[in-house]
């Protein structure tokens, strides 16, 4: 890829100063950064909250918490790591480097994007709010199945509202990529040659319009069988609570893509730059991850294999699942391919990016395992399924998006980070987050039930092991944390416009100087 | 800042989106109708019909016998005992019969109760033929009243042959006024 406008010959106003920059900023570069930043607070919270989990469970019995604020804690961690930490984290990286990648000068509603981005912390602190509310925080899990969920005391409104609102701002966010991508594209750069990770949002931007409006209306429902008599889910009105599963899920299953989606772009970029390679396979990418948009509406219903469905629903429900595999076999191969004979080297981007396809593959078999309707009645609700998410979120999700912070790190601070350091971290994290999940396979196919505070003995071991694990885990994000506040306060060595060898050959961004300009693009480069 | 090169208007894609967020919102409280019309054709769920269909006078299967069984549920902790005169009873198909249950209010309070419905195998809903039954009514006990109620069903004898047993549940819920 190569771009004849290289430089802005317009020097022009900077940012605001004071604190109202942020508040009033409508700069895709200054969202991008605030959506990281809550992004890392929240993880760090949410983090917290699985440790209250894994200290309860280091051994059996009673330990610290009651059983009731156990299951607070399972049901916002999952709710504000999923809302709160991963989705922020995503929308951040695509407004940084979404116009930066496709050669436009901004998002193309940037009053919109502030907004989108500002529901975000109020919502985040309404959620946490609910802790301290009469009855405590909602603890039917991040599912919230009714009949359950409605014994929610004085918080249960207000959890509605926060889903609401977290709704409404990744709706915002995803309609404004979906109109970025689709009209500001600097000339030259056709939908086919947009890089990856452009395309995996483009892709989960649509999921999004598509599926957090359903949520939006389960959950509603939820509200007004609870305070105005309706009686969507409710069975003495005619209702049935397994309506809000399959709606739930409806919206469920294509939000696990949305959370991977962008994931499996971000390594997309990466493994190329570090394997000095182009990447093998670029339309069969396009193509995999598009199908596996359309499979993720098709097969919802593979996570009510107990509800009680008739054995050609199972069937269906299972052969649906399976053919998932099959795109994403494609991408893993594809990603092998594009390493195979490179020049690879091991920078920390990229080690987290090989983590990402040998941990994702993983946790991607367990998923395959699950998908067999037979064989998921032993693993439904156990340590099976707790082990198989947290692979493909956790050494999923999370890596990539770790990897894509070290990738364009220096590029968006102008400082190269701290590469030893950033070692540490990543191998602290891989050899704890194995430790922390691998046995809970184990759990699991012993018939340990997940959103438990206690458990037999002969888990013990395990359980131990696991709690250590997520301790180590938890910990090792503080040298994250350090490493990336270091660069942003314009400590470390400084970085070049290219940041990595011969990565100007893999991205518009990398054709900017370090750290990129207030505004870039203003002329769009063109792109051959 | 200088102008933006744009193809299509910024408006014309933005307005095409939000109207997907909006039908998809439809969409959502759309599938709760299309649920139930889903359940119905397929049978699945074990949905019974809650309203009586008159008898009809059809040819006895003498040659079978249908074991139908009876489950009494209470939902939550209301205060009532409920349960059949009989666990099962053996019908031909085609022939009516009828079962009493019997409710008892434990507490001192007056109840409105609804009870709901289901059959399992699901499927077989279709073949349930229903003339009277508690169910397609509140019922409201005094307190500590005790009060029978009756089911007066058939099996139709289209029944498969492959079927020799179904339950027929009944859920008490409390819809008393709070």
């Amino acid at each position: 890829m190569s771009v004849s406008a290289i430089h802005d010959d317009h020097h022009d106003h900077g940012p605001a100063k004071g604190l109202m920059r942020w508040v009033t900023t409508t700069n895709h570069k200054d969202i991008g950064t605030l959506y990281m930043v809550t992004s890392l607070i929240m993880f760090m919270v949410g983090g917290a909250m699985a440790l209250v989990i894994r200290a309860e469970l280091f051994e059996p019995g009673m330990q610290f918490v009651d059983p009731m604020f156990f299951n607070s804690m399972t049901t916002l961690h999952a709710l504000i790591m999923v809302f709160g930490a991963v989705m922020p984290a995503f929308a951040g990286l695509a407004n940084w480097m979404i116009p930066m990648m496709i050669g436009s000068p901004d998002m193309a509603l940037p009053r919109l994007n502030n907004w989108s981005f500002w529901l975000l912390p109020f919502a985040a602190l309404m959620l946490v709010s609910t802790l301290f509310m009469e009855g405590g925080a909602a603890a039917a899990g991040w599912t919230l199945y009714p009949p359950l969920v409605l014994q929610t005391g004085a918080a249960f409104p207000f959890t509605i509202f926060t889903i609401h609102i977290l709704g409404v701002s990744s709706i915002l966010a995803a309609i404004n990529i979906i109109v970025t991508i689709l009209n500001m594209r600097a000339p030259g750069m056709t939908l086919m040659k947009m890089p990856l990770f452009v395309w995996t949002w483009l892709i989960t931007a649509f999921l999004l319009i598509a599926i957090m409006p359903v949520f939006a209306g389960a959950v509603t429902m939820l509200l007004t069988d609870k305070f105005f008599g309706t009686s969507f889910f409710n069975a003495a009105g005619g209702g049935d609570p397994v309506l809000y599963q399959h709606l739930f899920w409806f919206f469920g299953h294509p939000e696990v893509y949305v959370l991977i989606l962008p994931s499996f772009g971000i390594v997309s970029q990466i493994i190329p730059t570090f394997s000095r390679k182009p990447l093998f396979g670029y339309s069969s990418m396009v193509y995999a991850t598009a199908s596996i948009g359309f499979l993720s509406f098709i097969v919802w219903a593979h996570h009510q294999y107990t509800v009680g469905m008739p054995v050609e629903g199972e069937l269906y429900f299972t052969y649906a699942t399976m053919l998932i595999a099959v795109p994403t076999g494609v991408k893993v191969f594809n990603w092998i391919s594009t390493m195979w004979r490179g020049a690879i080297t091991f920078e920390s981007p990229m080690l987290w990016a090989i983590a990402f396809v040998v941990l994702f593959t993983m946790g991607g078999f367990t998923g395959l395992m699950m998908s067999i309707s037979p064989a998921d009645l032993q693993y439904h609700d156990t340590y099976f399924i707790v082990a198989h998410f947290h692979y493909v979120l956790v050494s999923g999700a999370v890596f990539a998006i770790i990897g894509g912070v070290y990738f364009w790190l220096p590029k968006w601070t102008g400082r190269m980070y701290d590469e030893r350091l950033a070692q540490l971290h990543f191998w602290l994290t891989t050899l704890s987050v194995n430790l922390c999940f691998f046995p809970q396979h184990f759990l699991g196919l012993a018939g340990m039930p997940r959103r438990i505070p206690d458990y037999a003995l002969q888990f013990a071991e395990f359980n131990a092991w696991s709690s250590v694990g997520a301790f180590i885990f938890g910990f090792s994000q503080l040298i994250f944390c350090y490493i990336v506040i270091r660069c942003m306060s314009g400590r470390g060595e400084h970085a070049s416009g290219e940041v990595w060898e011969g990565a100007s050959e893999h991205g518009l961004e990398f054709n900017l100087p370090s750290p990129a300009p207030y505004h870039t693009w203003e002329t769009p480069p063109n792109v051959h | 800042m200088s102008p933006v090169p744009e193809r299509r208007s910024n408006k014309k894609v933005l307005t095409s989106v939000v109207l997907v967020v909006i039908a998809m919102f439809g969409f959502g409280f759309a599938l709760v109708p299309l649920y139930d019309v889903f359940c119905e054709l397929t049978g699945l769920n074990g949905k019974v019909k809650t309203e009586a269909q008159a008898e009809i006078i059809s040819q006895v299967d003498q040659s079978r016998w249908v074991t139908v069984e009876f489950v009494t549920t209470v939902n939550g902790s209301m205060p009532l005992d409920f349960r059949a005169a009989v666990d099962k009873i053996k019908v031909h198909p085609g022939e009516y019969q009828t079962v009493t249950f019997y409710g008892v209010n434990r507490s001192d309070k007056p109840l409105i109760g609804r009870a709901i419905p289901s059959i399992a195998p699901g499927w077989t809903t279709q073949f349930l033929k229903k003339s009277e039954c508690f169910c397609f009514n509140e019922q409201r006990f005094d307190p500590h009243q005790e009060r029978e109620m009756v089911v007066r069903f058939a099996i139709d004898p289209e029944l498969p042959e492959t079927v020799g047993d179904v339950s027929l549940s009944y859920t008490f819920f409390d819809i008393s006024p709070q």
